[in-house]
């Protein structure tokens, strides 16, 4: 038994609470402990955990501010090349800076950038698609879309060791502790 | 001593005895059980509907629009009023996910990811309208800024390419929107199917998800983005396609009340469609716990509001036409009410205007039969109003002379009815093969899911309100 799971690393501790709230409490217990690599697992976002997990602001709001300024900038760039450098057309003598009229697509152009910058920054930020998880190898931890709530403190933090992190776990009222490798 | 006030407790979202469990189930187990019977008849309806749109499209492409009923003066028919109509319908889902979501309207949670599904499809059905009037629709990327033959770009300053960005645009970020959504309950299905095909393909489609809190501290954020975007994308969309008509010089058309009257009756149409696929889906699938009577109030009285709108926009237009002094304008009103198309514009002021009055009796607001029957009227009466607004403005414009009456063909009736087809075939893999609630997010909405609502223990207590005394008002004294 040892020598089998000698070969596989240790990703880290995973441990199932039975609610949000005990989710959130003990999320406080470990970051209050000193911990950073951990993570919090739940079928859905739970209010409050931003500050019990001591999380900061994501930086999405920069990531869509600049596609959404491309899309801006690019979206006027275009329609002047077009209608002004290009191939410009004299419809009786109108001017061919005809801005108002770009408003509705320069606008369009504008949401279409950001909502991409919104989505696609989202998913890297969160390192998404990412099909193989070592947490996926606990059984237990099937339930976390459905009803189940989990914490795992990772075996890269600095603090990291088996036995003080099972018994942080149990003391902060854990049901199920259990270790996770990466096979 | 009488009180003086009543508080009015707000009802709860999920009915029933529910915990996350029973709801996943509830909800999931529809795309894990074995297909019913009934969806393959109802598919196979779809399917033959969509095949008569094909083959439509595909004698229109062959022949030409000569086949349709268009003349002159009347260049434009069925295809412009469907096209409207499904746009229009595509309203409610960004609406429900978008403008809901930023006020805080709990209540979409059930109804939201159904409701984006139908803007999606619905929007297909109303592109490919505009695709295919084109005549010769293999030169159909002239509309998009991509070199040409002719070297040549389109018109910025044309309506009728704001449209296609508009349009496109809408489709697109609906999309994103709707898929950022699954992607959560997409992994529940991932998790609960057993078949090794189902794990891959959910698999893949979920990225990966573990419902990790810092990816849910991310996600929520796009989210709200995702949703303050589409705010004002859902009000422009319909906006621009009002633009079709008020940027020309048509009486009845060169109106600046256009784009929220457009909007108004967008949102109209749209609930009411997802009224009429939601009473039917709630009793099919036995999903009246999550959406419930307490919905459906609340969805009438967005009607009842809208269904005003709309009828103090058919006001307005007649007022304006009368104060604006303009001949034409004010003869267009007169025709519309006693002209060759009287009886449309009759059929839509009945249809938009009366048949949502019942909605101000609460009775009737929560009587599902009735509520059914108006919101196919509603959808019914939507759609001859943009038929009165294309045809009667064309039909009888500046010279008594060139007036002429236009009739669909059997080309016109087949291509609109086989666009049902396309809608449910979509609607129907869907409703197959996706979580048609939006689970984490109605989840998020049940009392289990606050913290606060457990007690030192960790057991779960259900929140109580206090009401507070009642305080004597100077008469009871």
């Amino acid at each position: 038994m040892e020598s089998k799971k000698s070969e596989k690393t240790l990703f880290g501790v995973l441990a199932e609470v039975r609610n949000p709230k005990e989710l959130i409490d003990i999320a406080k217990t470990i970051s209050d402990s000193g911990y950073r690599m951990y993570d919090t697992y739940s079928p859905f976002p739970i209010h409050g955990m931003d500050a019990a997990m001591k999380l900061k602001k994501p930086k999405l709001g920069w990531i869509v501010l600049g596609h959404g300024l491309v899309g801006f900038f690019g979206a006027i760039a275009m329609i002047y090349f077009m209608a002004v450098i290009d191939y410009p057309l004299n419809i009786s003598g109108k001017t061919l800076m005809n801005v108002p009229a770009w408003v509705p697509v320069t606008f369009e152009l504008t949401i279409l950038l950001s909502a991409f910058g919104a989505t696609f920054g989202m998913f890297a930020l969160n390192g998404l698609p990412k099909f193989n998880h070592p947490l996926f190898n606990s059984e237990k931890f099937e339930k976390v879309t459905d009803d189940g709530f989990f914490v795992c403190i990772e075996a890269t933090d600095p603090q990291f060791e088996v036995d003080k992190v099972r018994n942080l776990m149990e003391k902060a009222g854990a049901v199920h502790i259990e270790e996770v490798y990466d096979e | 001593m009488s009180k003086t006030y009543e508080y009015v407790h707000e009802p709860e979202l999920v009915k029933g005895d529910h915990n996350f469990k029973s709801i996943t189930a509830l909800v999931t187990d529809i795309n894990l059980r074995p297909t019913p019977a009934g969806w393959y008849i109802a598919f196979g309806i779809s399917n033959i509907l969509l095949l008569i749109m094909l083959v439509a499209i595909g004698y229109l492409i062959w022949e030409g629009t000569g086949i349709w009923g268009l003349n002159t003066p009347a260049n434009w028919g069925w295809a412009i009023v469907n096209f409207v109509w499904w746009v229009g319908i595509g309203h409610a889902g960004t609406l429900i996910s978008a403008i809901l979501f930023l006020f805080r309207q709990n209540w979409r949670t059930a109804i939201n990811r159904f409701a984006e599904a139908m803007t999606i499809f619905a929007v297909m059905c109303a592109g490919i309208f505009p695709a295919i009037h084109v005549g010769r629709i293999w030169v159909i990327y002239w509309v998009f800024p991509i070199p040409n033959q002719m070297a040549m770009w389109p018109n910025f300053s044309s309506p009728l390419l704001w449209d296609v960005f508009a349009v496109s645009t809408y489709f697109t970020v609906s999309l994103l929107f709707w898929y950022v959504g699954l992607v959560p309950d997409l992994a529940t299905v991932r998790d609960r199917i057993k078949s090794k095909v189902g794990k891959v393909v959910y698999g893949t489609f979920a990225l990966g998800w573990r419902g990790s809190n810092r990816h849910w501290w991310t996600y929520e954020k796009a989210y709200m983005i995702l949703a303050g975007l589409a705010t004002p994308l859902v009000l422009s969309v319909h906006s621009i396609v009002s633009f079709d008509f008020a940027v020309s010089i048509i009486p009845g058309w060169h109106t600046t009340i256009f784009p929220p009257y457009f909007v108004a009756g967008a949102i109209f149409s749209g609930f009411a469609m997802v009224l009429t696929l939601m009473i039917v889906c709630r009793k099919i699938y036995k999903l009246e716990d999550i959406m419930t009577i307490d919905h459906m109030e609340k969805m009438n009285m967005i009607l009842l509001v809208t269904g005003m709108m709309v009828g103090f926009a058919y006001l307005m237009e007649v007022f304006i036409a009368w104060y604006s002094g303009v001949e034409y304008e004010k003869a267009i009103f007169m025709l519309r009410a006693t002209g060759p198309y009287a009886w449309a514009y009759w059929i839509m002021i009945t249809c938009n205007v009366l048949s949502p009055q019942f909605f101000w009796v609460k009775k009737y607001r929560r009587n599902v039969a009735l509520t059914f029957v108006i919101s196919i009227i509603v959808n019914i009466g939507m759609w001859f109003e943009r038929f009165v607004i294309a045809v009667t403005s064309l039909s009888t414009d500046f010279m008594p002379s060139s007036w002429g009456y236009y009739s669909p063909t059997i080309w016109d009736v087949l291509t609109y009815v086989g666009t049902f087809g396309l809608f449910f075939t979509f609607f129907l893999l869907f409703l197959r093969f996706l979580p048609m609630v939006a689970l984490a997010e109605i989840k998020n909405v049940m009392p289990q899911a606050d913290p606060h609502n457990y007690d030192k223990n960790g057991n779960f207590v259900p929140p109580s309100v206090d009401v507070p005394e009642p305080i004597r008002g100077e008469t009871d004294r």
